[in-house]
């Protein structure tokens, strides 16, 4: 099927990512539905490197790569100094990491959502602070190994998509780098939209993940295809769309395809399993309910 | 027009004239009514600025930056606690070369907590790359403000105008407003030479070598030293248009002075009355007012204090462990330059004590009677026998 984007990389050569990468395969799908006329903004992470060092560019959009815990923040400020100038048609995107969002950058995040600024903000979750090693981030999911988790992390991963939902912005998606259609329809369904805008785009990362570099599509596929990371849109923190019916293939199959779970054990399994099973229900009767209404 | 205005109204009037069209800020005490006041010209639909009411300063700071490098004139206001939340944005500012004018109101850092004039807050953002002016009045304040968009944007480099709290932020003095057309002569619009613009794309802020950051290091430098100059040219101009300019050091009755004090802000204005006193007394004394603290004005001071027998300092902050940071700045200054004046540092006024003009006469007392310079601050000037004297 021809894709209705303009598929022409709007990444020069050289992003410098890691082979195989998710993150810069999602960067350059929203990049491309963002289309020109738009700012970004960049924080620390393994974005900051895809967009090369000076003086070269990769980004055929203007960029600023400002202070790590700033994504929100600086894209307001952007957003406002071109409606302050007139311009209400040039987008705003946001693009960060999970760390720079989840955590360090949630404040102002939820400061820039609390505000509705007209902006989209990306976040491309590789699930830990990858661009300084493989730290764990309150997006780092249940029992996965990180070198500040070795033993699994803990906690339960922060949902941040129920969360800028709870927002009441007027969109707010989860989206995968490995459903390049259904994400870049979200970036453009985005962009159309008035205030803010977040997206959480699911990005596979062999070097943190743990697992050979070619499987980043399939990785990416398992976690939707498991419900593990189910694709849906909630507007205006009520109507909630699944954009992708799973398959719902095992939760084994995506977790115990990556080194970061390898140390998993059936009981294990079991309970994220369950968990998962949960989660999809209540997915489902928000679904449903906004049906019914 | 003349107006009945509190220093932090007054700073207010000088942001609107400058029309800057973002501005971000979030509450803290002494700063409000600044914020306050801007939201109500807002409210009232004569702000002409993009209010943007952020979670925090440090968003606020981020705000004006990305902001700026998109082509608008910025202005925020704070104190204390925001001022050193935003720290790490301050020297990206600087780094990005964007003339965000900010006006600080000098609060004492907690902890313990405490909501009075200590110059310690933005004494501690030194090293960040932005002008720093300190203001001894509500009619200063508001002139500085309108002068720093004018330096700042001459040379790309941000500015913090400094005023104290409660003795400029919530006193009220006669000030005059000026006419909004002739700031507009005086002040032309923001014209930035590069911006975040689709029309021409570019990425700001890369990754950079080891040399090439130097380099960026080395230019920012230069840019602060060039400000030594473009602040009194606009100064000047000032003057002409206004009637009213200040200098980078205001140099009081420093004719054939003997003993000269050296200090900033308020404290400057009241030592006018003690030296008026004390000259009345036929002591030769006389006063440097340190107007502008980054860049600091080397030269020129050298030149002021050529001709004292003895400087005393008088510094409303400290930095533990050293002295105050205008004694100490001035000493880097004198070094090698005039030798053998004894400089005595004083630290007084912490937590926003009063600094009355007996104290100050204290302070010439105390520099004069002494012969040697102590190497530790005096903060005492009430125990003469422990000062030996
Ligand atoms: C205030 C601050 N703290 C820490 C850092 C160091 N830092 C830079 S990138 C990064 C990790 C980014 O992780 P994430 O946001 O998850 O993005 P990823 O690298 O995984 O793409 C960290 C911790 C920083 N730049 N600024
Ligand atoms: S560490 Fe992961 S996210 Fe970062 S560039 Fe490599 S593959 Fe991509």
């Amino acid at each position: 099927m021809p894709s209705e984007y303009d598929t022409r990389d709007n990444l020069y050569p050289g992003h410098m990512a890691c082979a195989g990468c998710g993150e810069v395969l999602g960067l350059k799908l929203v990049l491309q539905a963002v289309e020109r006329k738009a700012i970004s903004v960049v924080v620390p992470s393994c974005l900051g490197i895809m967009l090369g060092p000076f003086p070269h560019a990769t980004f055929k959009i203007p960029v600023f790569h400002g202070a790590f815990e700033t994504a929100a923040s600086s894209a307001a400020g952007i957003s406002n100094a071109l409606l302050a100038q007139g311009d209400d048609e040039t987008a705003v995107i946001a693009l960060a990491g999970d760390g720079g969002t989840t955590d360090i950058g949630f404040q102002a995040l939820s400061g820039a959502a609390d505000r509705n600024e007209n902006i989209i903000y990306c976040c491309f979750d590789n699930e830990a602070y990858m661009n300084t090693g493989i730290q764990s981030s309150s997006s780092t999911p249940q029992l996965a190994w990180t070198a500040t988790t070795p033993l699994g992390k803990p906690l339960k991963k922060k949902n941040m998509v129920e969360i800028m939902g709870a927002h009441e912005v007027p969109y707010c998606a989860s989206a995968c780098a490995c459903f390049p259609d259904d994400l870049r329809r979200k970036v453009t369904e985005a962009r159309k939209i008035r205030g803010m805008k977040y997206i959480h785009v699911l990005s596979p990362c062999p070097t943190g993940w743990r697992y050979p570099e070619s499987l980043t599509a399939n990785i990416g596929r398992l976690a939707v295809e498991t419900k593990y990371y189910p694709l849906y849109e909630i507007r205006n923190g009520q109507e909630y769309t699944i954009t992708h019916q799973p398959k719902n293939l095992p939760v084994g199959d995506y977790l115990l395809a990556q080194g970061r779970f390898k140390h998993l054990v059936q009981r294990d399994l079991d309970t994220i399993q369950e968990q998962v099973d949960k989660n999809w229900d209540e997915l489902t009767k928000r679904e449903s309910r906004n049906r019914s209404e | 027009m003349r107006m009945f205005l509190t220093g932090n109204h007054a700073a207010a009037y000088g942001a609107r004239l400058a029309r800057p069209q973002v501005i971000a800020a979030y509450p803290i005490t002494p700063q409000s009514p600044i914020y306050e006041k801007l939201s109500e010209w807002d409210g009232q639909g004569v702000l002409g600025a993009r209010m943007m009411r952020v979670e925090s300063e440090h968003s606020a700071m981020a705000a004006c930056i990305s902001a700026s490098l998109t082509g608008v004139r910025t202005f925020t206001a704070t104190a204390s606690q925001g001022l050193a939340l935003m720290h790490e944005l301050l020297h990206f500012a600087s780094g990005m070369r964007v003339p965000i004018v900010l006006v600080n109101v000098n609060r004492s850092m907690a902890g313990p907590w405490s909501f009075w004039s200590e110059q310690t807050d933005s004494l501690s953002q030194r090293d960040t790359g932005w002008l720093q002016f300190y203001v001894a009045d509500n009619q200063e304040a508001l002139d500085t403000v309108i002068q720093a968009f004018k330096i700042s944007e001459t040379v790309l480099l941000p500015t913090i105008v400094v005023l104290e709290a409660f003795y400029i932020s919530h006193f009220m003095e006669p000030v005059e407003v000026p006419d909004q057309r002739l700031i507009d002569e005086f002040l032309p619009p923001f014209e930035p030479p590069f911006k975040l613009d689709t029309d021409n794309p570019a990425s700001f802020c890369q990754v950079v070598s080891q040399s090439q950051y130097a380099e960026f290091r080395i230019q920012r430098h230069m840019a602060m030293e060039d400000a030594l100059e473009v602040a009194e040219v606009v100064d000047r101009e000032y003057r002409e248009r206004f009637g009213r300019g200040y200098g980078l050091l205001e140099c009081y009755r420093l004719e054939d002075a003997d003993t000269v004090l050296v200090t900033a802000a308020t404290i400057g204005s009241t030592a006018r009355v003690t030296i008026d006193a004390l000259r009345e007394e036929g002591r030769k004394v006389g006063m440097v007012r340190i107007r502008l603290f980054r860049p600091f004005p080397k030269a020129k001071l050298i030149e002021a204090l050529n001709h004292a027998k003895k400087i005393a300092v008088i510094d409303r902050n400290l930095s533990p462990g050293q002295e105050g940071v205008f004694c100490e700045e001035l000493k880097s200054a004198l070094y090698s330059r005039i030798n053998g004046i004894p400089v005595f540092g004083f630290v007084l006024g912490l937590g926003g004590t009063n600094v009355s003009p007996l104290h100050i006469r204290k302070v010439f007392d105390i520099a004069e009677k002494m012969n040697d310079a102590p190497l530790k601050p005096i903060v005492n000037i009430e125990d003469e026998d422990a000062l030996g004297i």
